[in-house]
């Protein structure tokens, strides 16, 4: 009790212990990567190379002016065998360019960091993050310099940087927080500088203790503006909503973002991946990815290129077993089930979790007996087995009185029902009829 | 739309699963949100898949490989189940009838099957005319049948009790479409039918096969409610407590119907508000009209030991399928049913009210689901 925390959610065992007392390991850098034009939310680039050309570890290969995009670079120094369209973890056929590796050591092509960021401007920062590809690596994958953008009249006051890592499974945030976390430290005070805030906070939940006490030291020792926040275990902490909620008693709108509350959340790995960028000139192309679960050889977390084959990982832990059935990117809980393991890693992922047993196959659906339990656990308060329902009855105007455009996806309400009732799956469905028709009304 | 009919499938990876597998899935995908959602993960559809020539050059990579399954998320599962929540409200129901067999004799035990194997034998003729498959594997039929049997007099022949078995399943529960469309309690509503068919055996009461009324010779009983509102005789608690009284079969022992309440609602398989409020109502309520006359009405202790007040609160008022979904609306709906409860109890023409509160509450289950819809985060209504 007493740790804070949000109201509702769930308590899924966390599973965890494959992995988490596992160091980070580098995998060798691959023989040949597939890197998708489109890793993050907004406009996918443009493609800057062609077939035969020469590329660098680091160049950009694919980039768009727009600003809502994240540039895209080359992860391995090597030849772009081919771009073309090649199937994306996302379970979509996207444009992808294919280098096959040349050289055994890369020869870099960096971005031109400052020689000390804290006399940088902060147009200079946010040009180098922008630059430098970076998105959110919690999972949303949204750019990470428009988060730092924010309109003048959205005044932000707090920075949390989010070390939650709620989803069973996922370590890899943990390690790095354990191994990194200096480097990590010195990220956030670039995002705080770039927001202009003094008030950070770094939350973790409280099953990752050993996480606790290294930023703890950290903190006390380099960092002493920032604040170590425990939190109860519990999902979905580690969205953003509930995340403010626990740690500053803030409750964003409907319909709103954290920084009409003043608040900016932030990934651990995305401090990490800005560190990079701003201090040493790297630009976004490895992240930590937790390969896991009782489906894998030997569960490890691995420090690997964007685009690498999924295939190329679970080689390096000892392979698939032959008892597994379900592999998917992502957690248990909001994660993306893969059927070819040569699709590549993308800017956000963050595990690969392979299933020896699934949980809902085959198992019977009943019919919705009304009790409650999704309306208890829904953490943004809505009524799930409503929503459902309107949606599969396709009543949209109910169905987005009731809220619907504020459902996170989160998955709980789908994870309580005794009936086993696609909850959020159809939710999923209604939300996108929901503001279809939205789309149609304006135009 | 087409994800609808969509549902969970094998997915064969390798050179002949890679490509119809591709097909399925390149509709475009916004966030990640367009989801074919887990429909009838019962049907694994594992389709004979055609051989196309590699058009993907990473083909050459292909093994094939295990067959994978390739299901929406959330990939995680509870361990709870309809069934499972079910059967332990018939585990939960043990206590008083244990109780009604030991007080009622061993014609209980025949009156309590009978009316469970009307119940199942009802919901299969059901399934038949329905051409679904049968539902009696979930326990919902089967506790209808012992709820309703643990609410008859002890004299009541078993042919009525089959009748009103069969009226709660086929009427109660199967008209409207089955387990989760109801709108009133079955067992309940089934006993409503027998008061209103049997008015005279189904106010006909026996004593208990106890020493306390072995020199009693007199063939039918009073339930202490009766004897109060007739004669204003205040049956001892601890009678009332054990079930040492006139009364329904498994409703006199208020502490066996507790203790399987209190199991019921440890497992939360029972929302613990609309209990605390409905006996808390009735408390309060009859406690205040207790004040004021204590000549006139009964202490609020009698009103929450006598009768079917215990059974009614913790199994009949809790069933999930007619008592709301929102915290408020469980609140509401217990508070309602007691102010009912009270009124029947102190101003009706009959002495007891539970069936008729819970049945009247019911009713109103929709519109209070409708009402206490809560705010949503981060909602500002005006």
């Amino acid at each position: 009790m007493g740790l804070p925390t949000f109201k509702k959610g769930i308590h899924p065992n966390d599973n965890k212990s494959f992995t988490n007392h596992k160091p980070i390991e580098y995998l060798p850098i691959p023989e040949e990567v597939f890197i998708p034009l489109q890793q993050h939310i907004g406009v996918a680039g443009d493609v800057l190379v062609e077939k035969g050309q020469e590329v660098k570890t680091g160049q950009v290969i694919g980039k768009s002016e727009k600003f809502v995009s994240a540039p895209v670079h080359a992860s391995i120094t090597g030849t772009v065998k081919a771009v073309d369209q090649f199937l994306h973890p996302l379970g979509i056929k996207a444009t992808m360019i294919h280098i096959e590796k040349t050289a055994e050591e890369d020869e870099w092509e960096t971005i031109n960091a400052p020689e000390n960021w804290e006399t940088a401007s902060i147009e200079d920062l946010r040009n180098l993050i922008w630059q430098a590809g970076i998105v959110g690596l919690g999972g949303a994958a949204f750019p990470t310099h428009v988060k730092l953008a924010p309109p003048k009249e959205k005044e932000i006051n707090t920075f949390i940087l989010n070390g939650v890592e709620c989803e069973p499974f996922l370590t890899a945030d943990h390690r790095a927080m354990l191994e990194m976390g200096d480097k990590m430290l010195i990220g956030m005070s670039i995002i705080m500088k770039i927001l202009g805030t003094e008030n950070g906070y770094i939350g973790i939940e409280n099953n990752k203790p050993d996480a606790i006490e290294i930023m703890n030291e950290l903190v006390s020792k380099k960092f002493p503006a920032f604040k170590v926040v425990p939190l109860k275990v519990k999902y979905p902490q580690g969205a953003e909503k509930m995340l403010i909620e626990a740690i500053v008693k803030r409750r964003v709108p409907a319909g709103g973002l954290p920084m009409d509350v003043g608040t900016v959340v932030n990934n651990v790995g995305t401090a990490l991946a800005v560190a990079n960028a701003v201090v040493e000139g790297k630009p976004l192309i490895e992240r930590i990815v937790t390969v896991t679960g009782q489906g894998i050889t030997e569960p490890k977390n691995l420090m690997v290129r964007i685009g690498t084959p999924f295939k190329t990982l679970m080689e390096s832990c000892g392979g698939l077993k032959e008892s597994a059935i379900q592999v998917y990117m992502g957690g248990p809980m909001m994660g993306f089930a893969q059927y070819d393991m040569n699709v590549p890693i993308v800017k956000a992922t963050s595990g690969i979790i392979c299933q020896e047993k699934s949980d809902i196959f085959k198992k019977k659906t009943y019919p919705c007996i009304q009790c409650g339990n999704c309306v208890s656990v829904c953490p943004m308060n809505l009524l799930p087995t409503r929503l459902s329902s309107f949606a599969e009855m396709v009543k949209l105007e109910e169905a987005e009185e009731f809220g619907i455009l504020n459902c996170i996806e989160c998955g709980s309400c789908s994870y309580v029902c005794p009936s086993n009732i696609p909850l959020v799956q159809w939710i999923r469905v209604g939300k996108l009829q929901v503001s279809e028709s939205k789309r149609k009304k304006v135009a | 739309m087409e994800e609808k009919t969509n549902e969970q499938e094998d997915q064969k990876s390798g050179p002949e699963g890679a490509d119809p597998s591709l097909e399925k899935s390149t509709a475009p995908e916004k966030d990640g949100e367009k989801q074919e959602p887990v429909k009838k993960p019962e049907t694994p559809a594992a389709k004979p898949k055609p051989a196309p020539a590699p058009k993907d050059p990473r083909d050459k990579l292909f093994k094939p490989e295990q067959t994978l399954i390739i299901s929406s998320s959330p990939h995680f599962h509870t361990h709870d189940s309809v069934p499972k929540i079910m059967w332990s409200v018939v585990a939960a129901l043990v206590p008083a009838t244990v109780m009604a067999i030991y007080y009622f004799g061993m014609d209980t035990l025949i009156m309590i099957g009978s009316c469970v194997a009307a119940a199942l034998v009802t919901e299969i003729i059901m399934n038949k005319m329905k051409g679904e498959g049968l539902t009696i594997n979930d326990g919902s039929a089967a506790i209808t049948g012992l709820l309703l049997a643990l609410t008859l007099p002890p004299s009541l022949p078993i042919s009525a009790g089959v009748i009103g078995s069969v009226f709660s399943i086929s009427i109660g529960k199967q008209i409207f479409g089955g387990l989760g469309y109801n709108i009133f309690n079955p067992a309940l509503l089934g006993r409503a039918f027998l008061q209103a068919n049997f008015p005279v055996a189904m106010t006909t009461w026996t004593y208990p096969n106890t020493e306390k009324y072995a020199q009693i010779d007199a063939v039918t009983a009073a339930t202490p409610l009766a004897q109060f509102k007739f004669d204003k005789i205040v049956a001892n608690y601890g009678d009332l407590i054990s079930g040492n009284v006139g009364g329904s079969l498994g409703e006199t022992s208020a502490l066996a119907v507790l203790i399987g309440g209190i199991f019921l609602l440890i497992m939360k398989y029972a929302d613990w508000r609309i209990p605390v409020s409905y006996l808390g109502t009735v408390f309060i309520l009859g406690g205040l009209f207790w004040f004021f006359s204590p000549g006139n009405y009964p202490d609020p202790v009698f009103h929450l030991l006598s009768g079917g007040l215990m059974l009614g609160a913790l199994f009949m008022a809790t069933d999930m399928v007619t008592s709301p979904i929102t915290t408020a609306g469980s609140w509401i709906f217990g508070a309602g049913a007691g102010i009912v409860l009270v009124i029947i109890r102190l101003f009706g023409g009959v002495p007891e009210g539970v069936m008729y509160s819970i049945l009247l509450m019911n009713a109103f289950t929709p519109l209070i689901n409708r009402y206490t819809r809560p705010k949503y985060f981060g909602e500002v209504r005006a």
